[in-house]
C-alpha cells in the first residue's frame, strides 16, 4: 500500500483555525491524486482527504516556533493550515503540491485516471443520461417555429456551440451564416428554452459586431425569426448583461450592442452585471472575510458589504427574474446576451429556466439545465475554474454564483426543490474535481477531441446513486409549484456559510434538521415494510388502534445518527487565556473530548440495535416501568 | 375616566385597510376602549382584524382632499394603513386611538378588563411559585435556604418576597448585603448546577464608591457558595471603563484585595437608549424597500443588533463555561442587575439546563430570572422600534434575550421543546396583551396592583393543549447536554420571524414548516400502528400457546 505514496511526511500538525484546540498531529501523505492527513493524535483514526485538483493556493508562511507552516486554499473553499517540522519536508511538499495541483496537460487531469470499476455498457450508458434532444422535445421542438438543425455539425458556424443547435424554422441557412458573422464568436442566437404555456422563448448569444454603426441584415432577420416566432407578442426584449459602460466600451473594439433602429420591434435593456474579473476579486474579498480570525459582527458585515458578492448575486437573480417575468407575465420572447454569452448569459438562462420550469427543479432536470445551458453551450470550465496551468485572470466563480442563486432559491422555496443543499455542494465540488468528465475542456468541441465519453466517465450516474442522502425531504413534487416569484429584496439573500465556511463545522448548526427528516424518510420505508408484513401476518383487525401506542413512537434514531459536535468555543474573544486558573486550555479539550466520546458512544450503543430491536426495548420498558440496561 | 370620552367616532364605514401582500380590503372600523376592529363585513370572505390599542407604537395621519389616511405602526413591527373618508372622522378616529394607545394608568389597561372566553384549567399565577422551585433545590442540596426577609418589600423593592441565600447567612447579614447594593439587591442564587454543584447568582453592582468600601457581610455571603478552595467568577456585563465610571456615582466593582478568591472578567454589554436605538435603525434598515444590497447591509451593520446579539450570547457562553467546564461559581451584575444581567442568567441556564429548553422550563425561567428577578417590562416595553418619546427607560431587552434564544434554538432545533412561534408570542405579549403577567416593573408592584385578582395570567392561556400544539417544535429529541452555541458572526443571523415578519410573504416557509410535522407526524403514527399490530400479534400468539397447553 506504501507504494502509492509519492511522499510521507511525519510530525504534521494541522491547526484548526475556528477553535482554539489543540492541533492536530498526525501523517501527511501525497498519492498521484491526494493529499492525505492521517491524525495520529486522535483516538478514533481521522482522515483528511483533499484532492490535488482542489488544492487553489499553497502558500509557504514564515517560520515559527512549532514549525514550518504550509497554508493551503482549496477550490472548495476548505482552507487547511499545516505544521510541517522539517524545512526540507515543507519545501517538498510545497514543490510537490505546486506541480500535482496544476496539472499541464489536459490528460493529466484525474477523470482520465479514474477508474470505478464499471463496465463499459455502463460507462456508456451513463453518458447516455442526458439527453438534450429529449428535453427539447418536452419543450415541444421540433415544432412550426423552431428546428432543431445540425448546420453546426462541423463547427462551421461556431466552434464553441454543439453540433445540433436551436433555432427559428423561419432561419436559412443564410441567416444562420450571415448572423454568424455579425456575432462574436460566431455565437448566434439560439434557443434556450421555450415557455409552452404561451410559445415565448429565452434564446441566447453573443455581442453584435456592431461597432459605432455596424449592421447585418441576416442577424436583423435572424432576430424577427425570433419574434415571429411568437406570435402572440409584438415585441421581442434584448437583454444585455452587462453595465452599459462595459458595453459600450466595447463598441470601440468593434463590438458592442444592438441598436434599436436597426431592429424591428426589439426592447433594449441593460442589466448591469459585473464582469468575471470583478467577480474573482469580489470572491477573494469574500473568503478574506470568511477567513478572518474571530471577527467583530461589524468586521464581518463591513466586509461582507465590500466585497461586494451579495450585490452580484442579487443582480444574476434580478436578472433571472426579469427574464422569468418577461416570458410569463408580458408573453414576449427574450434574447439574452453579454459579450461572448458563455459567462452572465449561462447564469442568467438557466435561472430563468429554473424560475419557470419545476422540471429543471428535480435531479433529473437539473443535470439537463447544467449540461445544456452550460456544458453544451460552451461556458469555459476549463479556464473558469483553472482546471489546468493557465492565465489566472480566466478563473472566475461564475458557476459558483449560479448555484448559489440556487441556494438562495432553495431558502425562499424550501419545498420546491427534489434535491438539498449537499446535492448543489456536489456539483460544485466535481467542477472542480476533474473526476468526471463532464465538465472538462472549453466547449463541446474540445470534449470530443479529448474523447471524453470513451476515456471518462459522467458525474451524473454517480449522484444519482446517492440520491437518497441528497434528496429533499421537503419536497413536495412536480405539480406542486410551477413558477417560481423570488423576493429579490436586499434582505432575502443570507450569507451561505455552508459553502464559504463550509469546513468550518463549528460554526454551523449544531444539530442538523435535513439528516433528522432524511433519517426520518428512510425510517419510513422500514415502518411501511414492517407495517404491511404485521399486516399480513394478522388474519383479521379491528378496533382502533391503541392510543397509548404513540407515546411510544419516539425512537431517536434520528439523533444517533447525527453526533452533536458540541464543544464550548473562545467565548472570551481575547488572545490571553482568561480561564487559566489551573486549567489549562487543553484540560478544556480533554473534557469536550469525553463528551463527545460518551456521545458517540451513546450512538454505537444504539447503533447495535436494529430498528425494531428498539422499539422492542422500549415496549419492554414501557411494561417494566423502569429502564432496562442492555 | 370613561373610555367614551375618548371615542368621539366610534365607527366609520367605507373605510379600507391596507397590509402588505394583502390585496386592500374595504370595510368597517370601530373603536372601543381597548380595541381597533376592522371588518370587511362581506359574505363570502369576511375577515375581521382586532388590534389592541395598546400595541400601537405610533400613528401618522394624511390627507388628500377630504380622504384621510392613518398609518398605524404597531409595538409588534407590523404597519397597517386605514383610509378613511371624511376629514373630522378621520381626525376624530385619529386622536381617539392616540389617547388609547397611550394611556398612563396600567390600571385601565384591556388585562382588567378582559374576560376569558376559555376554561381555566390551570391557574398561571400559581403555575411557578417559588417554594416549589425550591422544594426541587433542596432534594439535591441543602446548603440554601428560603428567606423571606423580603416579605413586604421592605428590604429590595425590586426583589420578590421570598428568595433564595446561601443557608449560612442570616436575615441580619442580608440586611447589611442589601445596603451595600445597588438598589438593595443584594446576590440571591439564580442557577444551581446539579451535574457539579456548582452555582450563579446575581446581583446589583457593590456600592464601593471611590473609597472602595467594602462589606464584609457582602464577602461572606458570596464566599460562602465557593467549594474550600476554589475560585469563582464575578461576570461584570459592563466594560471595565464603565464599571471604573461608576465609582464616581457612588457604584463600582468587587475589588481583588476584598474578594481574592473570585476572579472578575468583564463583559461589555449595551443597556437602556442604545439598545433601543438599535432596535429602531434595525427596524427602518428592514422595512427600507430600496433594492440596494449595500445600503441594506449597511444599515444592518449600523444597526448594532447582532453585534448585541452577539456580545449578549457570548457573555452567557462565557458563565455557563465557567460553571460547566471551570467547575466555578459564578456571581453575574451589571449596574441594576435588571438588565444584561438576566440576560447572561437566563441564557447561560439555556445552555446549561435542559429543563430551560422545555415548555414549562422556559415558562419557569421567565417568571423566574425576569418577573420576579425585576425585570421592569412596564418601563423597558412601554414603546417599540416606531416610538418618537425615546425615554431613557425603555429598551429591548427581553426581544434581545428572545432573539438569542432563537439563534440558539436555530444552531440545536432538536433540543427545544418549543418554537420560533412560541417566542414570537412571548415578544408580542410582552409589549401588549390581554394579560397580566407582564404588567408592572416588579413583584411589588404587581401584588399592590392585584393582578393575580384581578387579571388573567399568559399562562392560564398558554397551557392548555389547544395554545400549546401550535408551540410544539415536532423535532424535538430531549437533550440532556449541555448546548454551547457558536457565536461566530457567520453562526448568527437575523431573526426573520420578528424583523422581517411583515416585509415578506410567509406562505412558502409556513408549508415548509406543515410540510416537516406532516413528515414526523406521520413516522409517529406510523411506529404507533407497527407497535400495535406486534402486540395484537403477540397476544395471538400467547392465546394460542396457552390454548395448546390446555
Amino acid at each position: 500500500f506504501h507504494t502509492f505514496f509519492m511522499l510521507q511526511v511525519e510530525n504534521v500538525k494541522l491547526l484548526d483555525r475556528y477553535t482554539n484546540r489543540k492541533a492536530a498531529n498526525g501523517t501527511l501523505y501525497l498519492t498521484a491524486t491526494h493529499l492525505i492527513y492521517v491524525d495520529a493524535s486522535a483516538e478514533v483514526r481521522k482522515e483528511t482527504w483533499i484532492l490535488h485538483h482542489h488544492i487553489a493556493t499553497v502558500e509557504k508562511l514564515p517560520l515559527t516556533t512549532a514549525g514550518y507552516p504550509l497554508l493551503i486554499h482549496c477550490k472548495n473553499f476548505h482552507v487547511a493550515h499545516f505544521v510541517i517540522g522539517q524545512e526540507r519536508d515543507c519545501h517538498e511538499v510545497y514543490t510537490s503540491l505546486l506541480k500535482l495541483s496544476q496539472p499541464v496537460k489536459p490528460e493529466e487531469l484525474y477523470a482520465f485516471s479514474y477508474n470505478p470499476k464499471t463496465s463499459k455498457e455502463n460507462r456508456e450508458i451513463g453518458w447516455k443520461l442526458i439527453d438534450l434532444k429529449v428535453d427539447y422535445q418536452r419543450m415541444g421542438i421540433p415544432n412550426n417555429y423552431w428546428e432543431i438543425t445540425d448546420v453546426n455539425k462541423d463547427y462551421e458556424v461556431c466552434n464553441t456551440y454543439p453540433p445540433e443547435i436551436v433555432v427559428p424554422r423561419a432561419a436559412n441557412k443564410a441567416v444562420v451564416v450571415g448572423s454568424s458573422r455579425f456575432r462574436s464568436r460566431g455565437r448566434i442566437p439560439v434557443l434556450s428554452y421555450l415557455y409552452k404555456g404561451n410559445n415565448a422563448a429565452i434564446c441566447r448569444c453573443s455581442q453584435p459586431l456592431s461597432g459605432f454603426s455596424a449592421r447585418c441584415l441576416e442577424d436583423e432577420q435572424m432576430l424577427q425569426a425570433i419574434r415571429e416566432a411568437n406570435p402572440g407578442s409584438p415585441f421581442m426584449y434584448v437583454v444585455d448583461t452587462r453595465p452599459k459602460l462595459n458595453a459600450m466600451a466595447n463598441r470601440a473594439a468593434g463590438k458592442g450592442y444592438e441598436n434599436e433602429d436597426n431592429y424591428d420591434n426589439i426592447r433594449f435593456k441593460f442589466i448591469g452585471i459585473e464582469n468575471i474579473h470583478v467577480m474573482r476579486n469580489s470572491l477573494q474579498k469574500l473568503l478574506e472575510v470568511c477567513e478572518m480570525k474571530s471577527p467583530s459582527m461589524s468586521d464581518f458585515l463591513t466586509g461582507l458589504e465590500n466585497s461586494g458578492w451579495l450585490r452580484h448575486i442579487k443582480a444574476v437573480m434580478d436578472a433571472g427574474v426579469f427574464l422569468a417575468k418577461a416570458v410569463k407575465d408580458e408573453k414576449a420572447s427574450v434574447l439574452v446576451h453579454c459579450s461572448d454569452g458563455w459567462d452572465r448569459t449561462a447564469q442568467v438562462c438557466s435561472l430563468a429556466s429554473l424560475l419557470l420550469d419545476p422540471f429543471y427543479r428535480t435531479f433529473k432536470g437539473f443535470m439537463v439545465l447544467i449540461e445544456k445551458e452550460w456544458i453544451a453551450m460552451g461556458h469555459k470550465f476549463s479556464h473558469r475554474c483553472g482546471h489546468l496551468d493557465g492565465d489566472p485572470k480566466e478563473v472566475s466563480p461564475v458557476f459558483t454564483q449560479f448555484v448559489e442563486c440556487v441556494w438562495q432559491l432553495m431558502q425562499q422555496f424550501p419545498c420546491t426543490f427534489e434535491f438539498n443543499e449537499r446535492f448543489l455542494l456536489e456539483i460544485h465540488d466535481h467542477v472542480y474535481s476533474c473526476q468526471f468528465g463532464n465538465f472538462l475542456g472549453t466547449c463541446h468541441k474540445e470534449r470530443e477531441d479529448l474523447k471524453i465519453c470513451e476515456k471518462t466517465h459522467s458525474l451524473w450516474p454517480f449522484l444519482l446513486q446517492k440520491k437518497q442522502e441528497l434528496r429533499n425531504p421537503l419536497y413536495r413534487g412536480f405539480t406542486a409549484y410551477k413558477e417560481l416569484q423570488p423576493n429579490t429584496l436586499p434582505f432575502s439573500f443570507q450569507f451561505w456559510c455552508g459553502m464559504y465556511n463550509r469546513f468550518d463545522k463549528g460554526m454551523h448548526p449544531k444539530q442538523c434538521v435535513l439528516d433528522h427528516l432524511l433519517s426520518c424518510m428512510s425510517q419510513k420505508m422500514k415502518l411501511e415494510d414492517n407495517a404491511s408484513e404485521l399486516e399480513n401476518k394478522l388474519p383479521f383487525l379491528d378496533g382502533p388502534l391503541p392510543s397509548e401506542a404513540c407515546s411510544l413512537s419516539k425512537v431517536g434514531r434520528a439523533a444517533s445518527k447525527t453526533p452533536m459536535l458540541n464543544t464550548p468555543q473562545d467565548y472570551e474573544g481575547e488572545p490571553t487565556p482568561v480561564l487559566s486558573n489551573g486549567t489549562s486550555a487543553g484540560d478544556i479539550d480533554v473534557t469536550s473530548d469525553v463528551d463527545q466520546k460518551y456521545k458517540e458512544n451513546l450512538s454505537h450503543h444504539r447503533d447495535l440495535h436494529d430498528l425494531n430491536d428498539a422499539i422492542d426495548v422500549l415496549d419492554s420498558e414501557a411494561k417494566d416501568g423502569k429502564p432496562q440496561h442492555h | 375616566m370613561e373610555f367614551a370620552e375618548l371615542i368621539k367616532t366610534p365607527r366609520a364605514d367605507n373605510v379600507v385597510l391596507h397590509r402588505p401582500f394583502y390585496l386592500a380590503v374595504e370595510g368597517t372600523l370601530c373603536l372601543t376602549g381597548h380595541h381597533l376592529i376592522f371588518s370587511s363585513r362581506r359574505q363570502d370572505n369576511a375577515e375581521e382584524l382586532w388590534l389592541l390599542h395598546s400595541n400601537i407604537d405610533s400613528i401618522e395621519k394624511r390627507f388628500v382632499g377630504s380622504l384621510g389616511t392613518i398609518i398605524i405602526k404597531c409595538k409588534d413591527l407590523r404597519i397597517i394603513q386605514l383610509d378613511i373618508p371624511g376629514m373630522e372622522e378621520c381626525l376624530n378616529i385619529a386622536s381617539s386611538i392616540e389617547a388609547l394607545s397611550t394611556l398612563d394608568s396600567v390600571t385601565l389597561m384591556y388585562p382588567f378588563f378582559y374576560r376569558p372566553m376559555f376554561e381555566i384549567v390551570e391557574d398561571g399565577w400559581r403555575s411557578f411559585l417559588p417554594d416549589q422551585e425550591f422544594e426541587l433545590l433542596s432534594s439535591v442540596t441543602d446548603e440554601w435556604r428560603l428567606s423571606c426577609i423580603n416579605k413586604e418589600f421592605s428590604v429590595c423593592p425590586s426583589y420578590p418576597p421570598v428568595v433564595v441565600v446561601p443557608k449560612s447567612i442570616d436575615d441580619e447579614a442580608l440586611r447589611k448585603v442589601a445596603m451595600f447594593r445597588h438598589g438593595s439587591r443584594f446576590p440571591v442564587l439564580s442557577y444551581y448546577h446539579k451535574k457539579n454543584g456548582m452555582v450563579m447568582m446575581r446581583s446589583s453592582q457593590p456600592l464601593t464608591g471611590t473609597n472602595g468600601r467594602r462589606c464584609k457581610e457582602d464577602e461572606k455571603l458570596i464566599n460562602a457558595t465557593l467549594r474550600p478552595g476554589k475560585r469563582g467568577y464575578i461576570i461584570d456585563t459592563r466594560s471595565l471603563n464603565v464599571a471604573q465610571q461608576a465609582r464616581a456615582k457612588g457604584g463600582g466593582f468587587e475589588q481583588e484585595a476584598h474578594y481574592p478568591q473570585w476572579r472578575r472578567i468583564h463583559k461589555c454589554i449595551e443597556r437602556f437608549n442604545i439598545l433601543q436605538e438599535s432596535l429602531i435603525k434595525l427596524v427602518e434598515a428592514c422595512n427600507d424597500q430600496s433594492h440596494n444590497m449595500d445600503r441594506w447591509l449597511s444599515k444592518l451593520e449600523a444597526s448594532n443588533w447582532l453585534t448585541h446579539i452577539k456580545e449578549i450570547l457570548t457573555a452567557a457562553c462565557l458563565a455557563a463555561q465557567c460553571i460547566d467546564r471551570e467547575g466555578a461559581s459564578v456571581l453575574v451584575h451589571g449596574t441594576e442587575g435588571t438588565d444584561s444581567t438576566l440576560q447572561v442568567t437566563s441564557l447561560a441556564q439555556i445552555i446549561l439546563d435542559p429543563r430551560c429548553r422545555t415548555i414549562r422550563g422556559f415558562e419557569s425561567l421567565v417568571v423566574r430570572e425576569w418577573l420576579q428577578a425585576g425585570h421592569p417590562f412596564q418601563q423597558r416595553c412601554a414603546q417599540s422600534a416606531y416610538s418618537n418619546s425615546k425615554q431613557k427607560w425603555e429598551a429591548p431587552v427581553f426581544l434581545l434575550f428572545l432573539d438569542c434564544v432563537w439563534q440558539i434554538l436555530r444552531q440545536f432545533p432538536c433540543s427545544f421543546e418549543f418554537n420560533e412561534q412560541f417566542l414570537i408570542m412571548l415578544f408580542e405579549h410582552a409589549y401588549a396583551s390581554q394579560f397580566g403577567t407582564f404588567l408592572g416593573n416588579n413583584e411589588n408592584e404587581r401584588s399592590k396592583l392585584k393582578l393575580p385578582q384581578k387579571t388573567m395570567s399568559l399562562w392560564s392561556w398558554v397551557n392548555r393543549s389547544e395554545e400549546l400544539s401550535k408551540f410544539q417544535n415536532p423535532l424535538f429529541e430531549a437533550n440532556s447536554l449541555v448546548i454551547w452555541p457558536s457565536v461566530a458572526p457567520q453562526s448568527l443571523q437575523l431573526w426573520e420571524g420578528v424583523f422581517l415578519r411583515w416585509n415578506r410573504p410567509s406562505k412558502f416557509l409556513d408549508e415548509a414548516h406543515e410540510e416537516m410535522i406532516n413528515i414526523i407526524k406521520y413516522n409517529k403514527e406510523l411506529q404507533a400502528k407497527v407497535n400495535a399490530l406486534r402486540r395484537q400479534l403477540a397476544e395471538m400468539e400467547t392465546d394460542d400457546r396457552m390454548q395448546e397447553n390446555l
